[in-house]
């Protein structure tokens, strides 16, 4: 039998993610491994935003924003576990990304990016303006999630770094398994369809505001979730989690990556979490040597990382 | 009754930067259907080039041709080594070579110069002159003169010289332009150059008032792109009045309702007028090729 290229995909992402831990020098790499695959888990949302529907935004660090937000605040305030307060966060920001991607979605290309923009930016700012609830923008403590100490108790111990590498990396892989099924899905076709031409997808039929809308929904519901991971992993939150920057950081990523294709925005995700930790050795270039690697590979590899790559590869061999 | 008067004239002097910037946005847009997020990177070079040209010793005036100079030249690298090699690109790509080119200008600038805050002095004095009960310092009427002067030697240049229409040809149909004996690379090196100068000339006039640092840039780039959208992408006079409505906005919901809020209702704003023309203020309204 001949493994589609779905099933390939997720093995390969599977087998890095189990396989990694044997070549880490220390614990903290374990750290750095789930930051990986937080950010991963928005990317793959973003793919299905713009690398299938071709609607960009430069606002989903909000989402991430939301669903840090809800993990840090519902344990206290309304008594629900951490658990239930991520997917609190969860509906909140499919809600509020239904609500606001109905007009929002209506725009194109920049006008789209700068609404987006101003979204991000308006959570981000209560966040860190509404210091009573939120603790403002120095920050504030997240309840302890619990599985780890319930695993133990099963007889299954996991150091704290470790717990968290693979809790982000099954969440990941579940996020990329989804995505990967709604590419190969009807829905995933229109989608692809209406990113090519919302003209033609419109005329065969497809439905494209509805479908605009479920995309950004599902992109949104991918970024609260990394966000809710984020918070109870660090078990604190700042409301940078919801800034302009991280936007930026994760479409950046995904473009980086390869937009159009989940592996290749997760290899995004790597590559830029990994980059600055490996230049903080050099300091004072790093910001120099980042802005250079991101022009370099976006002019010399315009489909983004991965595609080019494979690319290449399939044109020698 | 001073007090509005007050949040006005600030809003205007901060609109009037807001407006440079945008129309730098808009500048480039038009020749290459490129938004440069490096154009606060220009602000920010204005000024930093600015003080530490006359920290060496150079005449204050003399400095500034400088830094407006070096930005243009640095505008044309930008254009030749990341823009062109890029043409064709999907937009998304485009977006982040600029949002590259943008960390690589800080980076270099905290590098070349420092990480500190820096001013020069105002070119009249500091002493603040009263205006019916409000006050407002003579840096401020530079800035606002300073774009005033930009957007008329801009209008002539459009208007009435024939490299300033070739520009507007080329922003309407590159390959007709082209067709007339136009060539459409020289158009867009001339627009990153322009757009360049007049993000510097802003980082030079505002410096004296805000004060100026290696990371101004993207703030600078992120209420400049929001004045250009406001008014509408590719059309100049947008980008005065987009630039000067969202500085009144900013200054007045500072004064009467939330300081810290400012920002959130000037993108409320956008957002409402985006829903209701989608195009921005003056855009015309794009068509769909079938």
């Amino acid at each position: 039998m001949r493994l589609s290229q779905k099933h390939l995909t997720l093995i390969v992402l599977a087998v890095l993610v189990a396989l990694a831990p044997a070549f880490f020098p220390s614990n903290f790499y374990y750290r750095i491994g789930a930051l990986i695959f937080v950010n991963g888990l928005a990317v793959t949302g973003l793919v299905v935003l713009i690398g299938f529907a071709g609607q960009i935004s430069l606002g989903h660090a909000g989402f991430a924003g939301i669903g840090a937000y809800a993990c840090a605040l519902a344990p206290g305030y309304l008594g629900l576990h951490p658990g239930l307060a991520m997917l609190l966060g969860a509906v909140l920001s499919g809600g509020v990304a239904w609500l606001i991607g109905r007009p929002i979605l209506r725009l194109k290309g920049y006008y789209l990016a700068v609404a987006t923009l101003g979204f991000g930016i308006l959570v981000s700012m209560v966040l860190a303006n509404e210091a009573k609830i939120t603790g403002g923008p120095d920050g504030r403590e997240v309840a302890e999630l619990g599985l780890r100490s319930a695993l133990a108790s099963i007889g299954i111990g996991l150091s704290n770094a470790q717990f968290w590498y693979a809790a982000t990396g099954l969440s990941m892989l579940a996020g990329a398994w989804i995505a990967l099924n709604l590419h190969d899905s009807p829905s995933g076709r229109a989608l692809r369809a209406l990113h090519d031409s919302e003209v033609a997808a419109r005329t065969v039929g497809v439905d494209v505001a509805r479908l605009k809308l479920s995309a950004f929904v599902i992109s949104a519901v991918y970024a609260s979730l990394s966000g809710s991971l984020l918070a109870l992993m660090n078990r604190f939150i700042t409301p940078d989690v919801a800034g302009f920057l991280h936007s930026i950081e994760l479409v950046t990523m995904t473009v980086f990556g390869g937009v159009g294709s989940v592996p290749g925005a997760i290899l995004g995700a790597a590559t830029l979490t990994l980059l600055p930790q490996a230049l903080t050795v050099l300091q004072q270039y790093e910001n120099l040597i980042l802005g250079l690697i991101m022009m370099l590979v976006m002019i010399f590899m315009r489909e983004g990382l991965l595609p080019s790559i494979m690319r290449r590869l399939k044109g020698k061999g | 009754m001073p007090e509005l008067l007050q949040y006005l004239l600030s809003g205007v002097t901060v609109g009037a930067v807001y407006a440079l910037v945008a129309l730098g946005f808009t500048l480039i847009y038009n020749a290459s259907d490129v938004v440069n997020f490096a154009q606060g990177e220009f602000v920010m070079l204005g000024g930093m080039i600015t003080f530490f040209a006359w920290q060496a010793g150079i005449p204050l005036p003399l400095a500034a041709l400088l830094a407006i100079l070096a930005a243009a030249t640095i505008g044309v690298l930008l254009n030749k080594l990341a823009i062109e090699p890029a043409r064709g690109a999907p937009v998304a790509s485009l977006i982040i070579i600029t949002i590259g080119a943008s960390i690589f200008l800080r980076g270099s600038a905290q590098l070349v110069f420092d990480k500190q805050l820096h001013r020069f002095p105002s070119f009249s004095g500091d002493d603040p002159l009263r205006v019916f009960g409000a006050t407002m310092l003579p840096q401020g009427l530079w800035v606002i003169a300073g774009a005033v002067a930009v957007f008329l030697v801009l209008w002539l240049f459009f208007a009435r010289t024939l490299t300033g229409k070739a520009v507007l040809a080329t922003a309407n149909n590159r390959i007709a332009a082209s067709l007339v004996g136009i060539n459409p690379n020289h158009m867009m090196t001339l627009s990153f150059a322009v757009s360049a100068a007049i993000g510097a000339l802003a980082g030079v006039l505002v410096t004296p008032i805000t004060l100026t640092s290696y990371d101004l840039g993207v703030a600078m780039a992120l209420k400049g792109f929001a004045a250009a959208m406001l008014g509408g992408m590719g059309v100049p006079a947008g980008a005065l009045v987009g630039g000067l409505l969202l500085g009144l906005i900013e200054a007045l919901t500072a004064g009467y309702v939330s300081s810290v809020y400012k920002d959130a209702v000037a993108f409320i704003l956008i957002l409402v007028i985006l829903f209701a023309r989608p195009q921005g203020l003056f855009g015309r309204k794009a068509m769909d090729r079938v």
